[in-house]
């Protein structure tokens, strides 16, 4: 690993100035992605800026018709939210299926949407659940947010404080992940809110997407056979040594169902 | 690349350390406090063997850095329990076989000890999906599985 200066603020307005000065600075969440990408030396920065010290940005809250996670809350603490179980269920379980314990201990919602991995949950999370993020000087819908293979829309040293999660009337979450690392071979994350349906997948492509002939299917028909017959093109779709892209394209079929399957079990 | 002075708590034990910002939590406790009960299989998150507890809850120690343990208490297997008087996770481990090479052992025997906090009557679904950090490339899990069910029988009788 390449070396670098540490720094620990206690506080964003302190974490926003070091990133600020610095000429290549990073923000350090749970580590649980950052730490082996640094390792392997496919990554390095001059400063790393530790946010784990800030515990404002720490906590779940329920708001007016939203839950709000903050960003350095960690996946157990989603699993194990009153406030997540009652108000969107299928959060807590997408939290839930997350890598395994230890990941969970430390992994955070912040660090997993900033690192963007193609193959992440939270993502699904946040487009599916038509999330908004929060960030140091902005809100950025989730829809804006994901933008391409590890990449987002945030801007040089904006962090991530907070997430908004609009509750749903109903909401479903189905994964099929790698046996060996749990990630999203995979997975989908519906929602229906007022007749409207988002339906997000994440693990098929460079990042996560929505897939609108189902939504519509779905808007008329709130069940799994509404979308009998649709089939996902595998064109542009993920191939590695877990699946190809056909397995893929009929994954995001088996996987759409359940989730609404789920939805409707809640 | 400057030293920083981390205080970390090992098993009851305070130290304080000057150490290089990168250098990782596992090879703190392995090198410079020469607590190699710890193991490091993999050094990149997949294995588990070098799972502690921090501040309450299992961590991977090579996915964590010294200095983001300033402050925090640490147990490893060395607190675990000793030869004379065993933790009775270690005890089922040893009566049941619960490890051959010992290679993942003091990973195996953290995350069971964690399970066992929040689960007193674990099923054998809830043990492999606790374990499921955790690689063993000797037993293929059953003595394990069973060792942690025998772990909390034994302390289900004897009370924590
Ligand atoms: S050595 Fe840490 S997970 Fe393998
Ligand atoms: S006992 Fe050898 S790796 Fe588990």
């Amino acid at each position: 690993m390449y070396p670098f200066t540490y720094h620990r603020p206690a506080s964003l307005d302190d974490a926003k100035a070091r990133l600020s000065a610095s000429e290549d600075g990073r923000p350090l969440a749970g580590g649980m992605s950052l730490l082996p990408t640094m390792r392997f030396r496919l990554t390095s920065c001059a400063d790393l800026v530790d946010l784990n010290g800030i515990e404002a940005l720490a906590g779940i809250e329920r708001g007016d018709g939203h839950v709000r996670i903050g960003a350095m809350t960690r996946h157990a603490a989603v699993v194990e939210s009153p406030e997540v179980g009652e108000a969107i269920p299928a959060l807590a379980a997408l939290a839930g299926s997350i890598g395994d314990v230890q990941v969970r201990n430390r992994g955070t919602i912040g660090g997993s949407i900033c690192f963007a991995d193609p193959a992440a949950d939270y993502p699904a999370g946040l487009l599916g659940l038509g999330a908004t993020v929060n960030t140091d000087r902005r809100a950025i819908a989730a829809d804006d947010f994901f933008t391409g293979l590890y990449e987002t829309a945030l801007e040089d040293g904006e962090i991530v404080v907070s997430v908004d999660f609009p509750v749903p009337a109903r909401a479903g979450w189905a994964k099929f992940g790698n046996q060996a690392s749990r990630f999203a071979v995979v997975a989908v994350m519906v929602s229906l809110s007022g007749g409207s349906v988002r339906l997000a997948v994440t693990g098929a492509r460079s990042h996560v997407f929505r897939v609108p002939e189902m939504e519509q299917a779905l808007a008329g028909d709130f069940s799994a056979e509404a979308m009998d017959g649709i089939a996902v093109s595998s064109e542009g779709l993920n191939e590695d040594l877990h699946a190809d892209k056909d397995y893929r394209a009929h994954l995001i079929g088996v996987m759409a169902k359940r989730a609404v399957r789920d939805a409707l079990a809640q | 690349m400057e030293r920083e002075t981390i205080s970390v708590t090992v098993n009851g034990r305070a130290y304080e350390r000057a150490v290089e910002p990168r250098r990782l939590l596992s090879d703190f406790l392995r090198e410079d406090l020469r607590l190699t009960g710890t193991h490091v299989g993999c050094e990149h998150g997949v294995c588990g063997s070098c799972t502690v507890m921090m501040d309450g809850v299992t961590a991977r120690s090579c996915l964590t850095f010294a200095v983001m343990a300033d402050g925090a208490e640490i147990e490893t297997i060395e607190g675990l329990g000793s030869v004379e008087a065993m933790h009775p996770v270690q005890q089922a481990f040893w009566e049941k076989h619960g490890l051959q090479c010992g290679f993942c052992t003091p990973g195996m025997l953290m995350t069971a000890v964690e399970l066992l906090k929040a689960n007193p009557d674990p099923s054998v679904d809830d043990i492999r999906d606790a374990i499921s950090g955790n690689l063993c490339r000797c037993t293929g899990y059953q003595t394990i599985v069973e060792s942690i069910q025998y772990a909390a029988k034994l302390m289900r009788e004897d009370g924590p």
